[in-house]
């Protein structure tokens, strides 16, 4: 009976602007329509302004002479090159600095979390004093304190702290023996390159022996050996094929070998240090987020601490720890534009600053640069969820 | 609706902000003062005194355009502006003019939408090294390590000298001069390198001003003046004017004491100046009392030179260049007629 009642009282069908589907539709059209009329209002308005005044525009610059020298070169480049060349060793400046920052923050972060939830006393208030006074200073102030401090304590080129007559220490930067590789040097490379997919090979032989027999093997030594040891057996096998370029003081400056900057080392230490104290704040949140009682449990099965930490705490803290580290690596990132503070050439400085000043595009420079950190970021945003995915808690 | 209204009101706006720069002429009478582009501190150019008055040659610039316009050469608000920095404010009508230590070249002329109206200082770029290494020219400069600002045409001939010599170096570049001048003086740099003016107005600022020598080289032409926007040309005129009336008042021995005795003088070129005779400020659409007012309220280009950057101050600078042309130098102004 029911049921044909409701045959019966089939509900009319809308009007197509009373259908809540269709409404919503429409405005999302409109919204999206304003917001591109808008965008393309301001482009063509900056277009048809900077044509009025006479403001040249185009990426047509890109390939022009550059005119000007960059300190801190990783790749070739001099002052006849043209101005993308300048850019990319801009880019490769910041994405080391970046990369390395990235690196220290994380180990000095872990390591300042776990010390902080330490049962020793002294330990875990040092900690917490360093976060404490760290994280709450301004980073610009931070990144001038290590530059002065760097560059007033170390003596200049003549007086230059030595080292065995190969490591120099002054204000122009620390200089280290460059390696020269002479020939046969590639199978050393080569057997490492072996070493590191033989221990992947012998990762996954021992967990499926482990799996299936419940032996274990020692894996962490035998990788230890493989990757140390196959290409020191090159190395001696070719008749050490590697010789080292010295620095020496010539004129003015340490001539040959390789030289760190003071800028570089000012900002790597400014930027893992803030950084760092963040991380440990996260760390320390990840582990305590764990219950307790899990440690408690993997006691009861008979697991050593290390092993506990290792299995049970680490992987769980991990889920809490990625996501919010995830913003931390991409403010370390962006913060490296702090560099053109300390004259360290990265991409702000050397881009967006003197191949803005010598061409005076700014909108096409700013909108590149823009456009590399947008990249970087969401590199690195993706990197780290597809981590954060491959460690979430998979349920069975 | 909302949105479509805030949409509608952030469009007018930008176009209203786009059409308030029609005539900076009539902006900078309408507002009552001039907003001036200023460096951010360079002593004997602008550079603040101990109780906040901006000084200097420049800063004299725009207090002459102030003076030419209101009749009072206090009617200034200055912008301290970086290098880098400089040439986007004066694009985006954030100042009125760029009196700042700025070179002329051709490609700043024609492609930054800018117009270079005259030279208050020739200059050229020198270098600065520690009397103790015992260099005594340019060329013995192999292998040094260079401090420099950022964004200036300095950058470039720097880059040109060493390459033209053969020469090996490694620049460090900031982005305000402060920073440069603080990392000189921290020895990360063995030679500081900028306008040879710049090198002596800095030098002061130095812990030890005398442990440290100018190298004779000069390397490349600096004519320093103020710039206005491209395409103004009733403003730039003002400007361009304002510079001339100071330079034509010293040569015809005007200057803020006698100014007013002067009005009086029998000389056909002193009267159509100081606005006796003819219709000059007329022309500018200007006061005819506009070059008085310029000269009694800030002086003439010579007394201008001598009290911020002449051998009386702490610059010590020589006329040299900026000599009148009648005395050997380039300063030389159009004829007021």
């Amino acid at each position: 009976m029911a049921v044909q009642a409701q045959e019966g009282l089939a509900p009319a069908k809308p009007v197509f602007w009373n259908d809540p589907r269709f409404r919503a539709l429409i405005y999302q059209v409109l919204v999206l329509g304003g917001v591109i009329a808008f965008g393309a209002y301001l482009v063509n308005n900056t277009i048809a302004n900077m044509e009025a005044r006479g403001i040249s525009s185009g990426f047509g610059f890109l390939t022009k002479t550059a005119g000007f020298d960059i300190g801190q070169t990783l790749i070739e480049y001099n002052a006849e090159s043209p101005y993308w060349r300048a850019m990319v060793v801009s880019i490769i400046n910041t994405l080391m600095v970046s990369a390395f920052g990235i690196l220290l923050a994380t180990v000095l972060g872990f390591l300042l979390g776990v010390a902080r939830l330490s049962h020793n006393w002294l330990i875990s208030r040092l900690a917490a004093v360093y976060i404490e006074v760290v994280r709450n200073l301004p980073l610009l102030l931070q990144i001038f304190f290590w530059y002065f401090a760097v560059l007033r304590s170390v003596p200049g080129p003549r007086q230059s702290l030595n080292a065995w007559d190969a490591f120099f220490l002054n204000n122009r930067g620390l200089y280290m023996p460059r390696p020269l590789f002479e020939s046969g040097f590639s199978l050393v490379v080569i057997g490492f390159l072996v070493a590191i997919v033989g221990s992947f090979v012998l990762a996954r032989w021992a967990k499926k022996r482990q799996m299936t027999t419940g032996e274990q093997f020692p894996v962490f030594k035998a990788t230890l050996g493989l990757v140390f040891g196959l290409p020191l057996l090159a190395f001696l096998v070719t008749g050490l094929p590697l010789s080292w370029e010295y620095a020496e003081l010539k004129g003015f400056n340490f001539a040959g070998g390789m030289r760190i900057q003071p800028e570089f080392v000012a900002m790597l230490i400014a930027l893992s240090m803030y950084t760092a104290a963040f991380i440990g704040e996260i760390v320390r949140a990840g582990i305590l987020a764990v219950s307790h009682g899990q440690t408690e449990a993997s006691y009861a099965l008979g697991l050593r601490p290390g092993l506990t930490l290792r299995l049970v705490v680490i992987p769980q803290a991990l889920r809490v720890i990625v996501p919010p580290l995830t913003s931390q690596y991409l403010n370390l990132t962006k913060n490296s534009s702090l560099g053109a503070a300390i004259a360290y050439p990265e991409i702000v400085l050397v881009f967006a600053g003197t191949v803005l000043m010598q061409t005076g595009q700014a909108v096409e420079i700013i909108g590149l640069t823009m456009a590399f950190y947008l990249t970087v970021s969401l590199l690195i945003s993706l990197f780290m969820n597809w981590y954060n995915k491959k460690i979430a808690l998979v349920e069975r | 609706m909302k949105l479509a209204k805030a949409l509608f009101a952030a469009a007018a706006a930008v176009g209203l902000s786009t059409a308030a720069s029609a005539g900076t002429l009539d902006d900078v009478r309408g507002k009552g003062f001039v907003q001036c582009g200023v460096s951010q501190g360079l002593p004997g150019f602008s550079n603040p005194d101990t109780a906040g008055n901006w000084t200097g040659l420049d800063v004299d610039v725009c207090r002459g355009v102030a003076a030419a316009l209101f009749g009072d050469a206090s009617k200034v608000k200055y912008t301290p502006l970086s290098a880098k920095e400089r040439f986007t404010a004066l694009q985006s009508g954030e100042v009125d003019v760029l009196s700042r230590n700025t070179t002329w070249t051709l490609v700043r002329d024609t492609s930054l939408g800018l117009d270079f109206v005259g030279v208050n200082y020739y200059d050229g770029q020198g270098f600065m090294v520690r009397s103790d290494l015992g260099v005594k020219s340019a060329k013995e400069l192999g292998g040094a390590t260079v401090c420099v600002n950022i964004g200036t045409t300095t950058e470039l001939n720097m880059a040109d000298y060493f390459r033209a010599n053969g020469m090996d170096y490694k620049p460090v570049v900031f982005e305000k001069a402060d920073e440069v001048v603080a990392a000189y003086d921290a020895g990360r740099c063995d030679v500081y390198t900028t306008d040879a003016s710049g090198l002596a107005a800095q030098r002061i600022k130095l812990k030890d001003p005398n442990a440290h020598v100018i190298l004779p080289e000069i390397i490349s032409k600096e004519p320093l003046g103020p710039v206005v926007r491209h395409g103004d040309n009733k403003w730039g005129d003002v400007v361009r004017w304002t510079l001339y009336a100071m330079v034509e008042a010293e040569e015809l021995g005007v200057n803020s004491g006698n100014v007013d005795d002067m009005k009086s003088s029998a000389n056909p070129n002193v009267k159509r100046l100081l606005g006796i005779e003819g219709e000059m400020g007329k022309n500018l659409d200007l006061p005819n009392e506009w070059a008085y007012n310029v000269i009694k309220q800030v002086g003439n280009y010579g007394e201008s030179f001598d009290r911020n950057v002449g051998p009386n101050t702490a610059l010590k600078l020589e006329r040299g260049l900026n000599a009148l042309w009648k005395d050997g130098g380039l300063q030389y102004s159009m004829p007021v007629r």
